[in-house]
C-alpha cells in the first residue's frame, strides 16, 4: 500500500518534470569556454535623482562546468579585464580605469571563482563564489538561467549585484549608488 | 537686537556676517577651483568637483539673501572723506560685484546641467539639486566651461581691486569704510 502510493508519487512527479530540465540533467554536462562572441557583461549604476549610467566589459575569459550527477560541483571561472570597460563616454571609461576605481594599471583582472552551484528551478541555479578586485575577496551570489542549449552550445543569463564599495571602489557614493547590478549573457563552447 | 538691520549711519550684523560669509566662501571656491582641476588623482579632483559644486549652490543661496536684504534694507552713505571719482564709480564696482556672485554660481550651475558627463548635483549630500533646463552637448559644456572660467577670473580681478581699495581706506585714507563692515558699533560716525 505505502510503497504503491510512493511509486505513484514517483511516476508523477517524472511526469510533471519538464522535458527541458530533463535535456538540461542528460546533455548539458561537460567543460565549456565562455567565448566573447555570444556572451556580454553588462552592468548598471543607478544615479541620486533617477536613471543611472551602464557600461560593459567587452574582454573576458572563463570556463563552465556542469556536473552530470550532482549540480552542485558545478563550476564556473570568470576573468574580466577591467581595462576594457565602456560606457559610451571616454572620460568616465578613462575614469573608472584609474585608480579612482578599478587602478586596472596595477589589477589588471577581476576574477569570479564560484564555490557552490545550488539549483533552484528546472533551468535556474544559484552561483555563489568569491569575488576578487582590487586585491580584496568577497563572497558574492549570482542567479544564472540557462537559456539555450543547441549543439556544443550553452547560453546562461546571469544577473547579481555587487555592492561596490567592498572592492575599494565606493567614490561617488551617494551621487552613484553603491549597488552594481549585473546583467551577463555567457555563451560557452564544449571543449 | 538693535544691531541686526542697517542703519543710516552704519551696517548692520546681518549685512556685515553676509558680506564675510560670501567673500570668504568666494575667495575658498577661487582657489578650490585652480586646485581641482590641477588634481592629478582622479578620486580627489571628483570629490573636489562635487565640494566646488555644494559650496557653489550655498553661495548661490547667500547671495540671494544677500541681494534680498541689500534692497530691502537702508544703506548707509559713503563717509565724507571718500572723493567725488571714488564715489561715482564705487557703486558700479559693487554692482559688479553682486552681478559676478549671482553670474559665477549661475554659470557654474548651468556647466554641470550641460555637461555630457551627467552627474547629478547633489549639495553636501544632502538632496538632489535639478540641472538647468538647458539641452546637454559637448559645445555647451565647453562653453558653460569657459564662461565659467573667464567670470572667475574677471571676479578674481574685481575682488582684488575690491580688497585693495578697503585697505586703502584703512591705512592711507584712515576712515571708516573697513571697520564699519566689521562691526556695527565702530562706525557711528
Amino acid at each position: 500500500m505505502h510503497a504503491r502510493t510512493l511509486g505513484l508519487a514517483a511516476a508523477a512527479a517524472c511526469l510533471a518534470m519538464p522535458v527541458y530540465a530533463a535535456v538540461v540533467l542528460g546533455d548539458a554536462a561537460g567543460s565549456y569556454t565562455i567565448s566573447q562572441a555570444g556572451s556580454a557583461i553588462r552592468f548598471t549604476i543607478g544615479k541620486a535623482g533617477g536613471g543611472g549610467f551602464d557600461g560593459a566589459f567587452a574582454r573576458f575569459k572563463g570556463t563552465i562546468r556542469i556536473d552530470n550527477n550532482d549540480v552542485g560541483r558545478s563550476k564556473v571561472d570568470l576573468t574580466i579585464y577591467p581595462e576594457s570597460v565602456g560606457t559610451g563616454q571616454g572620460r568616465i571609461d578613462a575614469f573608472l580605469r584609474s585608480d579612482a576605481v578599478f587602478d586596472a594599471a596595477n589589477s589588471p583582472e577581476i576574477q569570479f571563482r564560484s564555490t557552490s552551484v545550488t539549483r533552484t528551478g528546472d533551468t535556474t541555479a544559484l552561483v555563489t563564489g568569491r569575488l576578487t578586485a582590487r586585491g580584496k575577496t568577497f563572497p558574492e551570489k549570482f542567479n544564472a538561467e540557462l537559456d539555450g542549449l543547441k549543439g556544443g552550445t550553452i547560453k546562461f543569463h546571469v544577473t547579481g549585484k555587487v555592492l561596490r564599495s567592498r572592492y575599494g571602489m565606493d567614490v561617488g557614493t551617494p551621487l552613484y549608488s553603491n549597488v552594481v547590478d549585473f546583467d551577463m549573457t555567457l555563451t560557452g563552447r564544449r571543449g | 537686537m538693535q544691531t541686526i538691520t542697517n542703519t543710516a549711519t552704519r551696517y548692520g550684523w546681518a549685512s556685515i556676517v553676509l558680506h564675510w560669509l560670501v567673500g570668504l566662501i568666494f575667495i575658498g571656491q577661487f582657489i578650490l577651483g585652480f586646485v581641482m582641476v590641477r588634481t592629478s588623482s582622479q578620486r580627489t579632483a571628483f570629490e573636489l568637483i562635487q565640494l566646488h559644486k555644494s559650496l557653489g549652490f550655498l553661495l548661490l543661496g547667500l547671495i540671494i539673501l544677500r541681494i534680498a536684504w541689500r534692497l530691502g534694507n537702508a544703506t548707509p552713505p559713503l563717509p565724507p572723506s571718500v572723493g567725488t571719482l571714488e564715489r561715482r564709480t564705487a557703486p558700479l564696482a559693487h554692482l559688479a560685484l553682486y552681478a559676478f556672485q549671482l553670474a559665477l554660481p549661475l554659470s557654474g550651475w548651468a556647466l554641470v546641467s550641460v555637461s555630457t558627463l551627467e552627474i547629478p548635483s547633489m549639495p553636501f549630500n544632502l538632496f538632489v539639486m535639478p540641472n538647468l533646463p538647458l539641452p546637454e552637448s559637448d559645445a555647451a559644456e565647453s562653453f558653460w566651461a569657459s564662461a565659467h572660467w573667464y567670470l572667475a577670473y574677471a571676479s578674481i580681478a574685481l575682488v582684488a581691486l575690491h580688497i585693495c581699495a578697503a585697505l586703502r581706506h584703512h591705512f592711507l585714507l584712515r576712515d571708516s569704510v573697513l571697520t564699519r563692515m566689521i562691526t556695527p558699533s565702530s562706525a557711528g560716525e
